[in-house]
């Protein structure tokens, strides 16, 4: 439309100049349209019809780029309501040109800028841009995960305060078990540590920032007891991070360069989008697992993708496993992992190993088996491969204190993250604490243990409700959350009807869960329910709810 | 010969010489590419035994980290981090190794560390067991997942601190304030949120050595040092920012910003309030972002009044979306451990994209809870800034005065936790040479460190810097001692 609108103001204008041998009332035009009358010039001195419109479309388009990109500019925005709208009035003869000097006005600044020296002119208009790279983080949220999280931020359930509320079923974080940590940090070890360990130069001054040779150690006894002593961890082998996410990005960013690729079997962690891409630039390459395997990760589909990104020129640097897995649940077998392994010696690539749910393993049969004691027994050579992503406030339920740790073996992955550290440092007095916490092995054993039991608890509670709700969940052994089947309810197999039912659980149901297609699960109707921040006293009023999404959703079908 | 027989074909029937050459030449081209890219990766082996695979394992290779991280682990050249590292190794102590190094290249002070005992010793559990409506201590206060770009109720307790330190002049605002673990990915941040990979900044001469890797290591943002001299004690002139500009433009590289340090590292000189107009009007006349470190605004020790970036901005003559402040309490409060950090920013996109960063780099909330107290204390933050202030300024002056006993001059300056010391007289040749060589036998020979010019880009030869708030009194005597030795070798 607006390309025949500008054509037919054009033409307009030539017949008056052409009636008027371009005399009449000039003065007052050319002063306003220096840009274009040279234009004009061009088109009617050769291609007629084609440039005519060419070159208008052309710089209309452009005008359109450069207003989106200063959209933010309100003095510009409001210029282009006004010329649209005196645009779609031309019927008046005067309004045309009244039209074109605007849009004049609008070129001579685009081309005019490098050019101008006035400061005057250039200051109000030519807000000054991010980088592009920083516009893709500021664009990247609406995705169900975050939507629900800032709802649940607006309105948090609350059993007396805010029964209505909604019930956070999404971030895993733990909960339900905090009683037990008040003994930990009120009573025991950290109040003596804080107030003798902390000496102030202890804790104010400048230390390595991949953590302290004591933490680093308490870690290492700490990961061992998280795998029941099957294998030892090398303290020299560690270097701590600020939070799984940093610990991510940072190998992402030693294992492979911009523009290579990691394979990531699917449904995988919401987070790893941003962990991974962000700031690195590396690419994720999706390798689906079905419900038909029980979301276990084929061999043959894991090849196949690795075929077609080299196909299409994609280097793959590595495969990011979790496990156990984010957000089924379910532990890999030893023979997976073996697998796992031999894919990568064969393809010479890495593995990522996100161990972040270790000490959350609360199934009395599930063994879980760490990627260090695989590659324990192997050679140097594919020691090398694997690295080990630990997540210390996860298993401690104290996500706030925001500490992880990377374990690898590869020499050059430990001395580059171990300067790249500074750069996402645990701060000194985390690091007390962190010692304080986890170097009384007691303390430790009996807190893995009640978390276990605790954990235990609210699953069977839930899955069980759940079946008798007519929803099937895949059996999962360790992590906070269950990985629940409810396809049965959405009205269209696709992500849209999927995205439908998470709006009525949030809505209707109120409770904020998260959709499989934020983990990039490719069959449309699972949802992973993180039950960690559920008592069990709050788990019949979370079914209860479900119930009433359920009974919506079949009165309408 | 399948191959090479058609083409010859081609080359006799029509150009001769000229598609002759052309044809191979492209097709070795392609081949090569076509080797490169496979290289790596070796075909797989059709066999997926395990046993057949653990006799091949060596013949595969060691798999390679990416090419980016080569450069990150390899050990450093930079004078700087060669010093801190052989200073780790054998550290001087008064008592037990009196023939140790000597620190005075790690821009930490332990001057007010009685007060901040004191403070802490009173007040640290408190600060952080945070008590519920029914007196309990509320755990999750602490332990769960909080707001990634800092608790609101530090962002305001920040923002107070901060227009205190800086004069009372302006005043900040808790929504453009984004809380990160320290100073350091502060500016990674925000080169990431300005610049695009292969973009530069303009960055004013000699500079603190740590931006090196704060921003080149995974941001791919250049760093183009703009030179300043002795003659104008190394402040920078709109003159040379110019110049600079246009020579990267012509070298076809995008300036995105300038950054620079003020109270300058390591000068320690204040920019003065014109100086900041003139790099405010360039800005807006180029259209380019500017970020200053303000990092040592409240070590402020000389008469200079120190005037932030912030108050020039808001002034109304400018533009201000494209300001961006750096501050944090690793020197101004003397707690680099606690790794507090923050960036203030004009600019809406910037906040916002800087928010979603802190997942990589947040502070934990415990010690976000022990900063709420300590920086709302207004009493204690009073007299801590006050002691503070005076006594790097008496340091200053003991260590000052020593040097020019000796016959060395330092540079005029008012702020910073170290001064920029002219050991030109030492120098055995008047170039970067001569200038490493004596960094070399300070190190060794005297057992001081102190960073060379050359570490901060510096472009006059025979600069060191000396950071002296680690020392205690009697520490001085001895390096001066051990410089006096060294002069002497010198010149004997």
């Amino acid at each position: 439309m607006t390309r025949t609108e500008t054509n037919r103001s054009r033409s307009s204008n030539s017949n008056s100049e052409n009636s008027g041998d371009g005399n009449g009332g000039g003065g007052e035009r050319t002063n306003a349209m220096r840009v274009i009358v040279p234009l004009q010039g061009v088109v009617q001195g050769r291609g007629g019809l084609v440039l005519g419109s060419v070159i208008p479309c052309a710089f209309f388009y452009f005008l359109q780029f450069y207003l989106k990109r200063n959209r933010k500019n309100d003095s510009d925005s409001g210029d282009q309501n006004s010329a649209s709208s005196s645009t779609n009035s031309d019927s008046n003869s005067g309004l045309p040109d009244r039209t074109r000097s605007q849009s004049a006005g609008h070129l001579t600044e685009l081309t005019g800028l490098p050019r101008s020296l006035s400061r005057i002119l250039l200051s109000p208009r030519n807000s000054v841009s991010v980088s592009s790279r920083a516009n893709c983080v500021i664009k990247g949220g609406d995705s169900p995960y975050y939507l629900g999280q800032k709802r649940v931020k607006e309105d948090p359930y609350d059993e007396s305060g805010n029964p209505d509320g909604v019930i956070e079923l999404g971030l895993a974080q733990n909960n339900h078990k905090l009683s037990f940590e008040d003994d930990l940090v009120s009573e025991n070890p950290k109040e003596e540590a804080i107030s003798d360990g902390l000496s102030i130069s202890g804790i104010a001054s400048y230390e390595p920032c991949d953590g302290l040779m004591e933490l680093k150690m308490a870690v290492a006894g700490f990961m061992s007891e998280a795998t029941k002593n099957s294998v030892s961890f090398d303290p020299s082998q560690l270097v701590l991070t600020s939070g799984a996410a940093s610990a991510i990005e940072i190998l992402s960013f030693c294992l492979a360069d911009s523009g290579n690729a990691f394979l990531v079997p699917t449904p995988c962690s919401p987070g790893y989008d941003r962990d991974v891409k962000w700031r690195t630039g590396v690419e994720i390459i999706h390798v689906p697992c079905r419900s038909a395997d029980n979301f276990n990760i084929s061999m043959v589909v894991l090849d196949r993708a690795f075929y077609q990104a080299k196909k299409r020129g994609v280097r793959i640097r590595g495969i990011i496993i979790s496990n156990p897995s984010n957000p089924m649940g379910s532990l890999l077998s030893r023979e997976n992992l073996y697998a796992i392994l031999d894919f990568a010696r064969e393809r010479n690539i890495h593995i990522i190993s996100n161990e972040i749910f270790a000490g959350s393993v609360h199934e009395e049969e599930g063994e879980f088996v760490s990627m260090a004691e695989i590659v324990d027994t192997e050679e140097n050579i594919d020691r090398e491969r694997v690295h080990i992503v630990y997540d210390l406030s996860k298993d401690l339920s104290f996500p706030g204190l925001r500490s992880a740790a990377i374990y690898s073996s590869n020499e050059s992955v430990l001395s580059a993250s171990r300067k790249l550290t500074t750069l996402s440092p645990v701060s000194s007095p985390t690091q007390h604490l962190l010692i304080s916490a986890i170097s009384n092995p007691k303390f430790v054993q009996r807190f893995v243990k009640t978390n276990r039991q605790r954990l235990q608890g609210v699953y069977t509670e839930l899955v069980k409700g759940l079946k008798e709700l007519g929803i099937e969940c895949t059996r999962s052994n360790g992590g906070f959350f269950c990985w629940a089947d409810m396809h049965g309810l959405i009205s269209a197999y696709s992500e849209k009807g999927e995205i439908e039912l998470w709006n009525k659980l949030l809505n209707i149901g109120k409770i904020n869960v998260i959709p499989g297609s934020c983990c990039h699960c490719i069959e449309p109707g699972w949802f992973r329910f993180c039950f960690s921040n559920l008592s069990e006293r709050d788990v019949p009023v979370v079914l209860n709810r479900i119930r009433k999404v359920c009974e919506t959703c079949k009165s309408h079908n | 010969m399948r191959l090479i027989v058609p083409l010859r074909g081609v080359i006799q029937g029509r150009g001769g010489l000229f598609v002759g050459s052309l044809i191979p030449c492209c097709l070795f081209y392609v081949l090569q590419l076509y080797l490169k890219r496979r290289r790596s990766p070796p075909d797989p082996p059709p066999t997926s035994s395990r046993s057949n695979l653990f006799s091949r394992g060596n013949s595969i290779g060691r798999v390679r980290v990416s090419s980016r991280a080569v450069p990150v682990a390899k050990p450093t050249d930079s004078p700087y981090y060669i010093g801190l590292e052989r200073v780790k190794a054998d550290p001087y102590d008064q008592m037990n190794n009196r023939d140790g190094i000597i620190q005075l290249g790690l821009a930490e002070s332990s001057l007010c560390f009685d007060l901040l005992q004191r403070w802490m010793s009173e007040n640290l559990m408190e600060s952080m067991m945070i008590q519920s409506d029914d007196g309990e201590f509320d755990i999750s206060s602490i332990a769960m997942y909080k707001p990634f770009e800092g608790l609101l109720e530090l962002r305001v307790a920040f923002a107070d601190f901060m227009s205190r330190i800086m004069g009372g002049n302006v005043s900040f605002d808790p929504s453009n304030m984004v809380i990160t673990a320290g100073g350091t990915p502060a500016i990674e941040v925000l080169a990431f949120c300005l610049a695009d990979h292969g973009n530069a900044l303009l960055i004013p001469s000699p500079y603190y050595p740590g931006f090196d890797r704060d921003i080149k290591f995974r941001t791919g943002v250049e760093l183009i040092p703009v030179h300043c001299r002795s003659s104008d004690n190394f402040t920078v002139t709109v003159s040379a920012l110019e110049q600079a500009f246009n020579q990267a433009r012509k070298r076809g590289s995008k300036v995105s910003g300038i950054l620079f340090s003020n109270p300058s590292n390591p000068v320690g000189n204040i920019l003065s309030r014109e100086t900041l107009h003139d790099i405010l009007r360039f800005a807006q006349e180029k259209n380019i972002h500017v970020i200053s470190d303000e990092i040592f605004a409240g070590s402020v020790y000389g008469d200079k009044e120190f005037v932030s970036m912030a108050e020039v901005a808001v002034s109304g003559e400018f533009d201000k979306s494209r300001v961006h402040i750096i501050y944090g309490l690793s020197k101004d409060l003397s707690i680099p451990g606690f790794r507090a950090g923050v960036i203030y920013s004009f600019h809406e996109d910037v906040v916002n994209a800087a928010k979603k960063l802190m997942r990589f780099s947040s502070v934990p909330v415990p010690v976000q809870r022990i900063l709420i107290s300590l920086l709302s204390d207004t009493r204690f933050i009073e007299e801590y800034m006050a002691s503070h202030r005076q006594r790097i300024r008496e340091k200053y002056i003991r260590f000052v005065e020593g040097l020019k006993q000796l016959g060395i001059p330092c540079a005029e300056s008012d702020g910073g936790l170290y001064c920029w010391v002219d050991m030109r007289s030492l120098l055995t040749s008047y170039s970067e040479k001569g200038e490493l060589e004596l960094f070399e036998k300070l190190l060794s020979v005297a057992k001081i460190n102190a960073t060379p010019g050359t570490a901060c880009y510096c472009i006059e030869p025979g600069w060191f810097r000396c950071c002296f708030t680690a020392l205690a009194d009697e520490d001085i005597p001895v390096i001066m001692a051990r410089i006096r030795q060294l002069a002497e070798s010198a010149r004997s």
